[in-house]
């Protein structure tokens, strides 16, 4: 029975690893967003094409060929990455896509009279997107951010499938070295939907707070 | 590496039987998922407060959690207590159970947009429950929902590689075995990719079809 905590121990190791991954997935995918997102709504026809292109590759094949691909097939044109970097790479850029979206959508379901009252103000456009736009914007992204978020923390677990310590690679580890397979399992599922519910507790604090001071702004 | 189409000739006949199994799994696992959906979605309109709770707390945490690890419990823990299932049942119940928390929450969507007034000019009709249900309330609520379950239905289609973790032999797991065979990763894995961007920009337009044809997306 003593060794449960050295099998506990390597859980929470691989819980790290999770979040880690979570964390600077969710960085990347927040930046791909934003830039495809702002892409497909930009005046150039090449920048549109560029961000449709990559947000349709990337929502169109599975988040698992993805990865396989980014750490099978990318050392073969001669890009080698390490496990970690292959699962950041891979799950950022997929959830970007998603997000990409996101953004898309919440931009333009901005009123057309704050854009008018930005030409109004002889705001440039520029301007016009980070002082009134985005503040806005931001706000309506946000809870659809967070289910990205939670369906990043999930696709998590395919990283285990190429040899990254994740929990649930822990979990094989332990049932493998245990013979037990219900009590790794159950733990990693109660895990997984705590570090979900934190997400979906962050998200919603977060949105109170970027709520303030915006009262009777939006309908 | 040069990209060698004679290769790709001679893996083709692999591939395609994956593909069979990859289609076979996403049909039996969307019929699954739809009447999952369905059951969910009616336990939890149940009067009965302890049914409704518990089954949508369940939902809530498999909605929280990854498909490979819900996989994974299905495959390993359920033999523990005498239920042996084949990896292609295992891996349709695993995508149809996941799927089904998703879905349900088209069905409730769908049910609730229906009017108040239709329940109540039902019940001035003196319809029963039974009838009530299968004239008035499911042929109005099902075609706004028929778009929205095709998109679960193809997002379940790329999830389906996850399969290949619990030994199924579905196209990525073809894939893989052709390349730890060869030791050539390239062509199986574009390949991959290449069919399900293929199978999903088909789904797009579908999809497109589908919303003309039966109204918009609820989001």
């Amino acid at each position: 029975m003593t060794q449960w905590s050295g099998y506990l121990g390597l859980i929470l190791q691989g819980a790290l690893i999770t979040i880690e991954l979570t964390l600077m997935g969710s960085v990347l995918a927040l930046i791909t967003a934003f830039l495809a997102g702002l892409g497909r709504l930009s005046r150039f026809f090449v920048l549109r094409a560029l961000a449709t292109a990559y947000i349709e590759f990337f929502r169109g094949t599975s988040i698992f060929v993805q990865l396989f691909w980014a750490y099978f097939v990318l050392p073969f044109i001669g890009i080698s990455l390490t496990p970690l970097q292959a699962g950041v790479l891979a799950l950022g850029l997929n959830v970007g896509a998603y997000a990409a979206e996101v953004v898309r959508g919440a931009i333009q379901s901005i009123g057309r009279e704050q854009y008018e009252a930005c030409t109004a103000l002889n705001l440039g456009r520029w301007q016009a997107m980070r002082h009134v736009i985005l503040p806005q914007a931001l706000l309506v992204m946000l809870p659809t951010f967070g289910n990205n978020a939670i369906e990043l923390l999930k696709a998590t677990a395919v990283v285990s499938l190429i040899s990254l310590t994740d929990l649930t690679f822990q979990a094989q580890v332990v049932r493998s070295q245990t013979g037990n397979t219900l009590v790794p399992f159950a733990t990693i599922l109660i895990i997984y939907f705590v570090l979900a519910l934190i997400i979906s507790w962050g998200v919603r604090s977060l949105e109170r707070r970027m709520a303030r001071g915006l009262d009777g702004v939006r309908v | 590496m040069e990209w060698d189409w004679n290769f790709v000739r001679e893996i083709m006949p692999t591939l395609i039987q994956g593909v069979k199994i990859t289609i076979l799994a996403t049909l039996l696992g969307s019929v699954l998922a739809a009447i999952v959906g369905l059951a969910i979605a009616l336990a939890r309109r149940s009067p009965n407060r302890g049914l409704s709770r518990t089954v949508g707390f369940l939902a809530e945490f498999i909605r929280g959690t990854p498909l490979l690890v819900q996989l994974y419990f299905i495959f390993y823990v359920l033999p523990d207590i005498g239920v042996l299932l084949p990896p292609l049942v295992a891996g349709v119940i695993g995508l149809g159970l996941h799927y089904g928390t998703y879905t349900a929450e088209v069905y409730r969507a769908g049910i609730d947009n229906v009017p108040r007034g239709q329940w109540e000019a039902a019940k001035a009709c003196n319809l029963n429950a039974r009838q009530t249900w299968t004239h008035i309330i499911m042929p109005q609520a099902i075609p706004p929902m028929i778009p929205a379950l095709a998109n679960y239905f193809i997002a379940m289609f790329k999830e389906t590689p996850l399969l290949s973790a619990i030994t199924v032999l579905e196209l990525m797991n073809q894939a893989k075995s052709v390349a730890n065979t060869y030791y050539r990763y390239v062509e199986p894995m574009t390949l991959v990719g290449a069919f399900f961007l293929v199978i999903s920009l088909f789904s797009v337009v579908l999809l497109r079809w589908l919303e003309r044809r039966y109204g918009k997306i609820e989001r």
